[in-house]
């Protein structure tokens, strides 16, 4: 499954939109940095409700594709600009970490 | 690439919110001199877990890299208050990080365990009131 298809889904507002063409690999749910750090798939969608600088710092570092902040969490403009150097998308949504993982996983995943 | 190359980082004790800049610098030199993927990967993760883990104990310390054809060498050097039991301090699980670290979403035990599963080789010293030097090795 290629990004653009997780940037397309209804219930995600895009923040920053990295490169719709990049391969998924998996999708991956946790909110503790420090095992998000060891077990965070390379070119995965990571759905979390940890929003702040370090949740792009560990992304970044292990090669996530997109991040899907989930609970209506959101990221500092700042932090967002980073990311969009560092090409890694940003998604928001209103549902709950499973629901949106699910959605991820059924997209495309399954 | 057939001499050495050598970059010293000193990092912040006071600032979470920087930890990391230096993995991702080293991680940005490492692609554009082609080292393999897994092996950066491995390098960025243990690295910025050692980094995370000089900001919130240690206030800081120098984190030295070389790079040669074989393997990647990171040094963490910290003045810290040094680590009472580092078997202890080993175990997945085990954490002396304050609540406010938690809250952030570290803290959870990992730091050490993980530096350690990411390295190829990993040395640790550390005594009490003097400070903690870890030593890992990533090979190309």
């Amino acid at each position: 499954m290629k990004l653009r298809t997780v940037l397309e889904l209804p219930d995600c507002q895009v923040l920053v939109q990295g490169d719709p063409e990049r391969e998924i690999s998996k999708v991956f749910c946790c909110d503790l940095l420090s095992i998000a750090m060891g077990k965070a798939p390379a070119n995965g969608v990571w759905v979390t409700v940890m929003g702040n600088k370090n949740t792009l710092a560990v992304a970044s570092l292990t090669d996530t594709a997109c991040i899907i902040l989930a609970e209506g969490v959101t990221l500092d403009e700042g932090t967002l600009k980073q990311a969009e150097t560092e090409g890694i998308a940003v998604l928001a949504s209103g549902l709950p970490v499973f629901d949106m993982a699910l959605q991820v996983y059924k997209a495309g995943l399954a | 690439m057939s001499e050495q190359l050598v970059f010293t980082y000193e990092i912040p004790g006071d600032d979470f919110t920087r930890a990391g800049e230096a993995s991702s610098a080293i991680k940005n030199k490492l692609k554009m001199l082609g080292v393999e993927n897994s092996a950066i990967r491995k390098v960025a993760i243990a690295m910025y877990e050692g980094e995370i883990n000089m900001v919130i104990h240690a206030k800081g310390g120098v984190l030295t890299v070389t790079i040669s054809d074989e393997e990647i060498v990171m040094v963490l050097a910290d003045k810290g208050p040094g680590i009472p039991n580092i078997e202890k301090a080993m175990q997945e699980g085990y954490s002396t990080a304050p609540e406010e670290v938690r809250s952030l979403g570290f803290g959870a035990g990992m730091g050490l365990p993980n530096m350690k599963k990411y390295s190829d080789e990993f040395h640790i010293e550390s005594e009490v009131g003097v400070g903690t030097t870890v030593t890992m090795k990533v090979f190309i």
